[in-house]
């Protein structure tokens, strides 16, 4: 690098441009905050949803499969399980596991009761109406 | 220093056995010895981080491998967490090293370096063998996470309780090291360092943020993995990058501490609004299409520049080191963090590109190349350079660095292959199930591209013997003394 740039030149872009950059993802995150109540889904967000939420965390669903988009890649997203299969299914599916079938890939079975599974359903209902952007491209997600 | 005033001096050097670098060398400042617990740990919980990925690497393909036992999503957990826990005892040991010798001070506690070290393997062994051992909602029980629930998201599975002890080896850790500081030399390699360290530990905090509203948890989950992978530990890689290329390059400081803040204001200039390119898709608003787009494609600038800079100032070396080995680790950190980062990360970070691979083994592949080549990588290369000045000498015997290089080129080429298998899964699973007018299911899709998932287990089996081969370097004496 030429000599005419010093490292102090250097070392006052650094500061500078993180402090400036910083500053303005807080203001972009603040415009965030701001416009999500409408995309969020937040008036569907009822007790019954933030306890489906805590079982979907310490069942670690999210270590095989994606929510959104994020997670693992090892079984389907279940973002949009919802509209794919419908209630019904999904509690049937979740109390019958695990498959056996030889070589196919296994899920766990919870031992949930059937308060718990409507309640996980209803997180599942509340996480399928969120506003993402028309993500996924598909039913298959 | 003219190439025959080298030899001249080299000569001089072989002949009085007192200089023998095989042999005679001290550390700077006796305290940097605390490096060595560390640097141990890390090693060795890579190995268990890959005997986890060989274990779900085989899942992919018989769905039923140790089912029940060990479900898919443990094994990931214990995968990843070892990932991060390593390269965390890695970047420990890389402080406790790097910083007195750049201070000119011994570290202000030794004593509190090796306390903390013991805490911290003891609460992520147990841990890990929590995962292992109990279902992980036993696990959530047991541990209180109604009290502050933070676990079952990704990459922030552990124990809430872990996670405070997470906080408190952190603070420990930056007190000694910015007492240090604090009292000695103020270089901007030591500066960088710290500003790294300190974001790790202050964007960590978020983890304890998990509110019920899905959309908030994941925009503030990524405060911690985006401004961590793509942000504060750029720094920590930058610094650590830095302070070898002094040392084996005899290059002048001043050039490099230059390119250093460079390297690390174009990564947070590109990295901190680069975060949006992970806001496409979770709920937040359409606009961090364009702003996570355009700054997230300026992110690969900077692992292009740590690139250009390692070989620079390797080619204008002033100096002929005799570890070689760390030089070629140096100079691979480089490259591979630009192609796993830069590269892969450039290939699906494109709102309209990423609208289609998201979530896919796209992202796996991106994922893996990326934490190898940045973060692996250097701390390997860290580790090369300073295990042996901790083990009384300058450079290891030829013999050694034969093995050590060898491991290099196994793990590298594997890598670069896991990453290409998985790339060619993820491109078929979009287009076999996200594409055309009728898309085939997840699961109907998973079994037409298993080809490419025998072939990422076969690869990884050649890391793993790479890696293996890594540690039989450190136990290879040789009398042949390595050749500056
Ligand atoms: C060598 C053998 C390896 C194998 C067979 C392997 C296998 C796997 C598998 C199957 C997953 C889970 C993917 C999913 O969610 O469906 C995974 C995740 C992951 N592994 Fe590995 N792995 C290996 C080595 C490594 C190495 C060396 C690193 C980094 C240095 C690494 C870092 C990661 C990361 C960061 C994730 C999470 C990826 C994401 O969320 O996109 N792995 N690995
Ligand atoms: C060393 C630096 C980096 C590391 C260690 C890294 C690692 C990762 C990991 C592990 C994921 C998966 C996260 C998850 O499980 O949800 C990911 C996602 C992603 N990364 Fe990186 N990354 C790095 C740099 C970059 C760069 C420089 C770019 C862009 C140029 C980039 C673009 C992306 C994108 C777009 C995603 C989201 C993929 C998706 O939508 O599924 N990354 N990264
Ligand atoms: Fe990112």
């Amino acid at each position: 690098m030429s000599a005419s740039f010093t490292k102090s030149t250097a070392r006052n872009i650094f500061y500078g441009g993180a402090v400036f950059f910083f500053l303005l993802f807080v203001a972009l995150t603040l415009d965030t905050v701001q416009a999500l109540p409408k995309r969020d889904n937040r008036a569907n967000l009822t007790e019954q949803v933030a306890r489906g939420k805590k079982l979907w965390e310490v069942n670690n669903c999210i270590g095989c499969h994606t929510l959104l988009g994020e997670g693992a890649y090892f079984a389907p997203e279940l973002g949009n399980v919802y509209q794919r299969r419908g209630p019904e299914f999904i509690k049937a599916w979740i109390k019958a596991q695990p498959t056996g079938a030889p070589g196919r890939r296994q899920m766990p079975n919870f031992h949930l009761n059937d308060a718990e599974l409507d309640d996980l359903v209803a997180f599942l209902k509340y996480s399928s109406e969120i506003n993402t952007n028309n993500w996924p491209p598909n039913i298959e997600g | 220093m003219t190439s025959s005033a080298m030899a001249t001096a080299r000569a001089a050097s072989v002949s009085a056995a007192a200089n023998d670098p095989l042999t005679n060398v001290q550390l700077k400042y006796r305290s940097q010895a605390v490096a060595k617990p560390y640097f141990v740990a890390a090693i060795g919980l890579f190995v268990g981080q890959i005997l986890f990925g060989l274990i779900m690497g085989l899942q992919y393909v018989i769905g039923d491998f140790l089912f029940p036992e060990i479900p898919f999503n443990v094994a990931r957990m214990v995968h990843t967490n070892l990932l991060i826990v390593w390269l965390l005892f890695g970047f420990m040991g890389a402080g406790y090293f790097l910083i007195p010798e750049e201070s000119e001070r011994e570290l202000h506690s030794p004593k509190l370096a090796i306390i903390t070290f013991w805490v911290f393997l003891v609460a992520g062994a147990l841990t890990i063998v929590g995962y292992l051992a109990v279902p992980y909602a036993t696990l959530a029980k047991i541990t209180g996470n109604d009290l502050l629930p933070t676990m079952g998201r990704e990459f922030l599975e552990q124990p809430t309780i872990t996670k405070i002890g997470i906080v408190l080896v952190a603070l420990s850790f930056l007190f000694n090291l910015s007492m240090t500081v604090l009292k000695g030399r103020k270089t901007s390699i030591s500066m960088v360092m710290m500003l790294g360290l300190w974001g790790l530990a202050i964007f960590f905090l978020f983890s304890f943020y998990n509110p019920d509203n899905l959309v908030l948890d994941k925009y503030f989950w990524w405060w911690v993995v985006h401004l961590w992978v793509e942000g504060v530990w750029e720094l920590i890689m930058g610094a650590m990058l830095a302070f070898v290329l002094v040392k084996v390059t005899g290059i002048d400081r001043e050039i490099i501490e230059k390119w250093l803040y460079v390297i690390i204001a174009m990564t947070l200039i590109s990295g901190i609004i680069g975060t949006g390119h992970h806001y496409f898709w979770i709920g937040a608003p359409a606009y961090w299409q364009v702003w996570g787009s355009v700054f997230s494609a300026l992110e690969p600038i900077p692992f292009f520049m740590m690139t250009l800079f390692a070989f620079n100032v390797v080619n204008k070396r002033r100096r002929e080191h005799p570890n070689k080995a760390a030089v070629l680790w140096a100079l691979g950190t480089g490259v591979m963090a630009f192609l796993g980062a830069g590269v892969w990360g450039f290939l699906h970070t494109l709102a309209p590109v990423n609208y289609l691979t998201h979530g896919t083994q796209i992202t796996a592949s991106h994922g893996h190349m990326a934490f190898y080549g940045a973060y692996a990588m250097v701390v390997m290369t860290m580790i090369s350079y300073t295990m042996p000045l901790m083990r009384g000498r300058e450079a290891n015997s030829n013999a050694a660095q034969v093995v050590e290089m060898w491991s290099f080129w196994l793990m590298t080429v594997a890598m670069v292959f896991i990453t290409l298998f998985l790339t060619a899964a993820g491109i078929l699973q979009v287009w076999m199930q996200r594409m055309g007018d009728t898309p085939l299911s997840f699961m109907a899709t998973q079994d037409k591209i298993a080809f490419f998932y025998w072939l990422r287990e076969l690869s990884g089996v050649v890391f793993f013997i790479g890696l293996l081969l890594y540690i039989v370097s450190f136990f290879i004496r040789g009398n042949e003394r390595a050749s500056a």
